[in-house]
């Protein structure tokens, strides 16, 4: 992977440079991390508070669409070199599977 | 290695085979039976045929008709087409990447053995109370209101083989993205190659639909659920849409391979790079892309409205394009070609006037106010026997003629094999091409018999005399397989003389590790690149080295064992006292075999480098 490349010659710059990478994907990953379980208990909260469905529904569909984004891009480095073809197919299969639902929630239920 | 090169007894030869993980012989595994299946499926062409050549027959009841009718397009879709096409993926398509295997040996083998225990399953119902008989379709109104075991022989059979093919797909997919080999970008993947790809894109994301489809029936069948069954608030017309979000994928995952089957033999017998090659991925692609927006052309008459219907209809009208650009390619390949009319040639040029008469009977059928009128007539068993006999059957025979000498090192009859050709091309078109006209004159589809005085007798009894030709090509394309296998005449890398791409540059049929050192790949078409500037073979990519090879494994032979043991226990669960005991066991093979491969390492065997040297080559080839 990108943080692991130790291809320029020189040991102790790239030690250096990798420290430095993974230092900064540590802070994003706790940044991310603590921001998951705020949205979590965010969601309790929602439901637990008794507003009304139509508010709560849709916030929490929005806060898991947050933190799938979290989880590929923070955790599951989609970002890095080399993820193209996993992030290829998970669009795509995003995009058949949105057309399905859109179609069935229009011509099969209404 | 020389153990290998000792003759080895039946018994050493079928172990080998019941654990190979090596991608050829799997590939020979899924050529055996999906031709089997293929010969079974024929067989009940006939018996349709046979019934249909004369107004009131009673050769079968109406029954029976139906379980035939079924079987007949349930067998020659998942049980015929789909594995022969996989048979090719495997032997060629990391031969054509340079690739010593697939990505994942040991579960290429599962995904074979998962399909032949659902075909076996699904075929045994002729034998354990009557066959499925509510169409390959298996609408769900229709599928449960089917008494016996019938229909539950299909959704377990099906679910069994599809996860196999699911598993399949994904392996080429990942072989595709990771194992190419030094220098083979992309944009010089070989066309067959490239529609291996998208169609093993396709299946990983239609078969979870129809796995997802058949799941439900089957809680509806066997564990009294109410998913489909509209007098309990169920919904009929979901199975339709999944059925059909698989049902219409599937068509393209049958004949893009087929389209790149013949991408690969038109430039070689032209002898002319593939005019268009970009425009041509391009074309795959969109062809891919599309067919996942169509699928509600199947239901224009199920009452979805004008809206949904337009949409589809021009969505589906859409995908003559890129199809338009294929045709166009292979026709400018040609142009200008030093052709050779050898036997897979022959097939190749056929199909193109063939497919096109299928896709412009396709665009007439997308027209949705037009389809009201052809709808569940003959007019949609001509079209749809035009694509893929045309376009699929037409490539796999090709295929075969044309890769057995890479799979078997022997070369079929060139005469026996023209003969097949005709008898099969002109018993297609005498079949099929009347059957246009049947549907427009009327004649519904799925009917056991007809009665006299419809003007139906003539054009059914040509299409019978059609179906007696194609059997006929069959047999002799049988015994051409025979007199070569007797005669084992072996034939050099290239025996075609033209071979383009990198399969061509190693020996017929290939070492199990494919290649002794990965070569270099400097273009599209690899071989022919050095063939041009006189070199006699790849240049390699790699000093020679030792290679790393899978051991050979029993385990996906008994996990596949092992569900189709449940498929009985959890079919006669309510029937019999043993059937749940026999569910249990089932699956305890199956996770008890998964658990075993979980916690035993199996690190594989290396080939060393003083192995592979010999004395007529040190090691300078690739």
């Amino acid at each position: 992977m990108e943080n692991n490349q130790t291809n320029t010659g020189n040991p102790s710059v790239d030690i250096t440079y990798r420290r430095k990478r993974n230092a900064e994907e540590m802070r994003h990953q706790v940044i991310s991390f603590a921001l998951m379980i705020f949205f979590t208990v965010v969601a309790f909260v929602a439901v637990g508070s008794g507003m009304s469905g139509w508010f709560t529904v849709p916030f929490i569909l929005l806060l898991a669409a947050v933190q799938v984004v979290f989880q590929l891009y923070y955790f599951m480095h989609m970002s890095h070199k080399g993820h193209e073809a996993p992030a290829l197919f998970l669009y795509s299969g995003l995009l058949v599977g949105l057309i399905t639902i859109l179609t069935f929630l229009t011509i099969v239920w209404w | 290695m020389s153990t290998n090169a000792q003759k080895k007894g039946f018994g050493a030869t079928l172990w080998d085979f019941l654990t190979t993980v090596d991608h050829k012989k799997i590939a020979i595994l899924y050529m055996i039976a999906g031709g089997f299946f293929f010969l079974v499926g024929g067989l009940e062409a006939m018996f349709i045929r046979i019934q249909l050549a004369v107004p009131n027959n009673d050769f079968v009841g109406a029954g029976l008709y139906n379980e035939i009718l079924t079987m007949h397009g349930t067998t020659m879709i998942f049980l015929a087409a789909m594995p022969l096409l996989f048979g090719f993926m495997n032997a060629v398509m990391p031969l054509q990447i340079g690739a010593r295997d697939v990505a994942f040996p040991f579960v290429n083998a599962l995904g074979f053995w998962l399909f032949f225990f659902g075909g076996v399953f699904l075929n045994l119902s002729w034998f354990l109370g009557g066959a499925p008989d509510a169409g390959w379709t298996s609408y769900a109104s229709l599928s449960l209101a089917s008494e016996g075991h019938g229909v539950d022989f299909y959704l377990l059979g099906l679910q069994i083989s599809g996860a196999g093919t699911l598993m399949g797909g994904i392996n080429f997919l990942v072989t595709i993205i990771n194992m190419r080999a030094p220098g083979m970008t992309y944009m010089r993947m070989p066309l067959f190659t490239w529609t291996t790809f998208v169609a093993s894109a396709l299946i990983l994301f239609a078969f979870p639909a129809l796995t997802v489809g058949i799941f439900l029936l089957m809680f509806d069948r066997l564990f009294g659920s109410n998913f489909f069954v509209t007098a309990a608030g169920g919904n009929t017309v979901i199975w339709e849409h999944l059925f059909w979000i698989f049902g219409h994928p599937e068509v393209y995952i049958l004949v893009l391979p087929a389209f790149g089957i013949f991408s690969e033999i038109i430039p070689v017998f032209s002898r002319k790079r593939l005019f268009g090659y970009s425009s041509m991925v391009f074309a795959t692609v969109l062809i891919g892309f599309l067919g996942f927006m169509v699928w509600a052309h199947h239901m224009f008459t199920v009452g979805l409205g004008p809206i949904a219907n337009a949409i589809f209809a021009v969505a589906t009208m859409a995908i003559a394009v890129p199809t338009g650009i294929k045709i166009f390619n292979w026709l400018f390949t040609m142009w200008g070609g030093s052709i050779k009319f050898t036997t897979p040639m022959h097939y190749a040029v056929a199909f193109i006037p063939t497919f096109l008469l299928g896709g412009v009977t396709g665009v007439m059928l997308a027209a949705a106010a037009a389809d009201y009128q052809y709808h569940d007539t003959y007019f949609v068993v001509a079209h749809f026997h035009y694509v893929i006999v045309g376009g699929v059957v037409f490539a796999v025979l090709a295929g075969t003629q044309f890769y057995w000498p890479k799979m078997f090192g022997t070369m079929l009859n060139e005469a026996l094999g023209k003969i097949t050709f005709w008898l099969f091309f002109i018993g297609f078109h005498l079949t099929f091409f009347i059957q246009h006209f049947l549907g427009l004159w009327g004649m519904p589809r799925r009917v056991f018999t007809f009665i006299e005085g419809q003007g139906f007798e003539t054009a059914n009894l040509v299409s019978t005399i059609g179906a007696f030709f194609m059997a006929v090509a069959t047999v002799v394309l049988l015994i051409n397989i025979i007199i070569t296998s007797i005669k084992n005449e072996k034939v050099g890398n290239d025996p075609w003389g033209d071979g383009r791409t990198l399969e061509w540059a190693i020996p017929s049929p290939p070492p199990f590790y494919n290649f002794k050192q990965l070569p270099l790949v400097r273009g599209l078409d690899p071989l022919w690149i050095e063939k041009m500037e006189g070199k006699k073979g790849m240049t390699p990519a790699e000093p020679l080295g030792d290679i790393h090879m899978p051991n050979n494994s029993f385990t996906p032979f008994v996990i596949s064992f092992g569900l189709f043991v449940a498929a009985f226990g959890a079919m006669y669960r309510l029937d019999y006292n043993w059937g749940l005991p026999v569910l249990i066991l089932g699956m305890a093979i199956t996770f008890g075999s998964m658990f075993y491969r979980s916690v035993k390492d199996d690190h594989g065997f290396h080939i060393h480098k003083e192995e592979l040297t010999d004395d007529n080559d040190k090691g300078v080839k690739a």
